[in-house]
C-alpha cells in the first residue's frame, strides 16, 4: 500500500478556517470520499463531511478537489496526482457550517419561488393528456439532476459576485427549463426569469456544464433556450409585432 | 447553528487551488481571436489582391462596389466622401463580424479570455462589480438573432462564389470552361464550415423549433430542430474551423493574386 497526503479544509464555527494535512494509506479503486472516511476513522474523528450514497446519485458529498468542484465519491484517486497533497475544500459559494459541510438551504428557498408545474386542460374527455415521446425527451435530460449544487458553486455570478438575491443560478434555470419546455405545462415564468431570477446575469461561460456530474447540457439546452424565450417575449420588436397579429 | 459567511473566503484575481493549466484555454482563445481580428482588419483595409481569376476572397463577398469583375454595381460611388477610407470589405464585414461577436459561444469564450469574467472556472476575478448581460451595454448582445439572418444570406452569396470559382477563363480564347483548382476546393470547404457554424447557431435552433413546447406537432420544424441541434452540439468546433477557413481562404486568394503562389488546377 502507498500513502498520499490530503490537505483538508478544517474550520470551527466562529473561527477562521485553514488547511490541515493528513497522510493516509491509499489503495487501488479508492475515491476521495474513501480517503476522507479513513482520515475520519484514524486521525480526525471530528472531521465533518456530508455524504450518503457513495454512488454519485445523492449529491451530498460535493466539494472542491484540487480546486475543481466535484463529487468526492466520484473522484477516483488514480485520476489525481498523488505525488502532491490533494486539496479537499468545501463549496465556496455557500456559507460554511464546519469543515467540508456547507449550508445549502438557500437553494431550497430559491426553489420555492419558482412557479410550479401547471398542466393545460386535459386532452381527452377522461381527463388524460397526450404528448409525444420526442417532446418529453427534451425535458427528461433535466430530470437527471441530483441537486449536488456543484453548478451553483462554480457559477461566478454567485461565487464571486454574491448575486444570491438577484440570480437563481444554473440549477434553477435547469429546473425552470424542465417546467417551461414541458409539453403539458401552461404556467408563465418568463417575467420572473427576466426580472427577479436574473437570467440576464448569466454570461454563458459554461462552467456549470463542465462540472455537472450527470453531464446535463445546462447552458446549451436549458439556459440559452430560456434566454431566447425571454428575448422573444421582452426584447425582440419583430416577435412582439407578430404576437399582435396572432 | 452558526455559519461562517461565504464572503469571508473570497479570494483575489487569479487565486485558485486548481492544479491544471486553467490559463491555457483562455490564453489560446485570446491569441486565436486577436490574430484573427488583426489579420481581418488588415485584409479589409487593403482593398486589393482580393480576387484571382474566378476566385473572390470571402472577406470581400459580396462585392457590392469595387473594381473587380465580381462587383455588383461597379466601382466606388462618386458620392463616397474622400476622407472616408474605402474598401469593398468594409461595406460587408461588419455583418458577419457582429454575428460572431454576439454568438453565444464566442461571448462565453471572450468574456473569459479578454475580460477575465471569470478568467477560468473556479478562478478568482479581478473586480467585484458585475452587470452581466442583464443591463446596458451587454444586454445588446440580444441582437444576435438579427445578425443570424444576415449570416444565413451570406452563406448563399458564398455558395454562389464557389459556383463562379468552377468557371475559368481561357487566356488564349477568352472562353469560359469548367474547372476545379485548389482555390475552388478551399472556397467550397470554407462554405461548408461556415454553413455548419451558422446553421448550428443557438438562435436558429430556437427559431426552428426550440421556441415550441411540442415541436413534434410540426414535422418540418421537428426535422429542422433535430438537424440544427446536431450541428449545435459541435458549435464550438465549427466556430473555430470556420474562423480559420475564412482567414485561410482570403490568404490563399491574396497570395495567388500577388504572384506568391500558383493555383494548381485539378481539373
Amino acid at each position: 500500500m502507498s500513502q498520499a497526503t490530503f490537505r483538508i479544509w478544517r474550520s470551527r464555527p466562529g473561527e477562521a478556517g485553514g488547511f490541515a494535512d493528513y497522510r493516509t494509506e491509499v489503495s487501488e479503486g479508492m475515491v476521495v470520499l474513501d480517503a476522507v472516511h479513513q482520515i475520519q476513522a484514524d486521525q480526525a474523528p471530528d472531521l465533518a463531511c456530508r455524504w450518503n450514497c457513495k454512488a454519485g446519485k445523492c449529491g451530498s458529498c460535493s466539494a472542491e478537489i484540487n480546486g475543481r468542484p466535484r463529487l468526492m465519491c466520484m473522484s477516483r484517486l488514480n485520476t489525481l496526482d498523488l505525488t502532491q497533497p490533494v486539496t479537499v475544500e468545501p463549496m465556496r459559494t455557500f456559507p460554511l457550517i464546519k469543515d467540508l459541510v456547507t449550508d445549502v438551504s438557500w437553494n431550497f428557498r430559491v426553489k420555492k419561488g419558482i412557479q410550479c408545474f401547471q398542466p393545460r386542460r386535459p386532452d381527452a374527455a377522461d381527463g388524460t393528456w397526450r404528448m409525444a415521446q420526442r417532446d418529453a425527451d427534451r425535458v427528461q435530460e433535466f430530470r437527471k439532476c441530483i441537486e449536488c449544487f456543484l453548478c451553483q458553486d462554480v457559477c461566478h455570478v454567485l461565487r464571486d459576485h454574491d448575486k444570491h438575491d438577484e440570480f437563481i443560478g444554473p440549477r434553477f434555470f435547469t429546473y425552470s427549463a424542465a417546467l417551461e419546455i414541458h409539453p403539458l405545462d401552461s404556467a408563465e415564468r418568463l417575467g420572473d426569469l427576466k426580472d427577479t431570477q436574473g437570467i440576464g446575469y448569466c454570461n454563458i461561460t459554461k462552467c456549470c456544464t463542465k462540472v455537472c456530474p450527470e453531464h446535463i447540457h445546462i447552458t446549451d439546452n436549458a439556459i440559452i433556450p430560456l434566454k431566447e424565450r425571454v428575448v422573444d417575449r421582452f426584447y425582440d420588436p419583430v416577435t412582439r409585432l407578430l404576437r399582435m397579429f396572432r | 447553528m452558526q455559519v461562517i459567511p461565504v464572503t469571508a473566503v473570497h479570494r483575489g484575481f487569479g487565486t485558485t487551488t486548481r492544479r491544471d493549466a486553467w490559463w491555457a484555454a483562455p490564453l489560446a482563445v485570446f491569441v486565436g481571436l486577436s490574430a484573427f481580428v488583426v489579420y481581418a482588419t488588415w485584409a479589409a483595409f487593403q482593398g486589393e489582391h482580393y480576387t484571382y481569376g474566378p476566385y473572390l476572397s470571402p472577406f470581400y463577398s459580396p462585392e457590392i462596389f469595387g473594381d473587380s469583375p465580381h462587383a455588383w454595381f461597379g466601382p466606388k460611388p462618386a458620392a463616397w466622401p474622400g476622407w472616408l477610407p474605402f474598401s469593398p470589405a468594409l461595406l460587408i464585414l461588419p455583418f458577419p463580424g457582429l454575428f460572431r461577436f454576439t454568438c453565444y459561444y464566442y461571448r462565453g469564450a471572450y468574456y473569459k479570455a479578454f475580460w477575465a469574467d471569470p478568467p477560468s472556472c473556479a478562478v478568482g476575478e479581478p473586480r467585484k462589480s458585475y452587470w452581466g448581460e442583464h443591463s446596458f451595454p451587454l444586454i445588446l448582445q440580444n441582437v444576435h438573432r438579427f445578425f443570424m439572418w444576415v449570416a444565413i444570406v451570406f452563406i448563399a452569396f458564398l455558395s454562389y462564389d464557389v459556383w463562379l470559382a468552377l468557371w475559368f477563363t481561357d487566356p488564349a480564347t477568352g472562353a469560359r470552361e469548367f474547372g476545379i483548382g485548389l482555390g475552388t476546393l478551399l472556397l467550397a470547404l470554407n462554405v461548408v464550415l461556415l454553413a455548419s457554424y451558422t446553421w448550428g447557431c443557438h438562435v436558429l435552433r430556437h427559431v426552428v423549433g426550440g421556441r415550441k413546447d411540442e415541436v413534434s406537432k410540426s414535422p418540418v420544424c421537428d426535422m429542422a430542430y433535430a438537424c440544427v441541434s446536431g450541428l449545435n452540439g459541435r458549435h464550438q468546433l465549427f466556430a473555430w474551423l470556420s474562423l480559420f477557413s475564412v482567414m485561410s481562404s482570403d490568404l490563399y486568394v491574396r497570395l495567388c493574386s500577388m504572384g506568391v503562389l500558383t493555383d494548381p488546377r485539378i481539373l
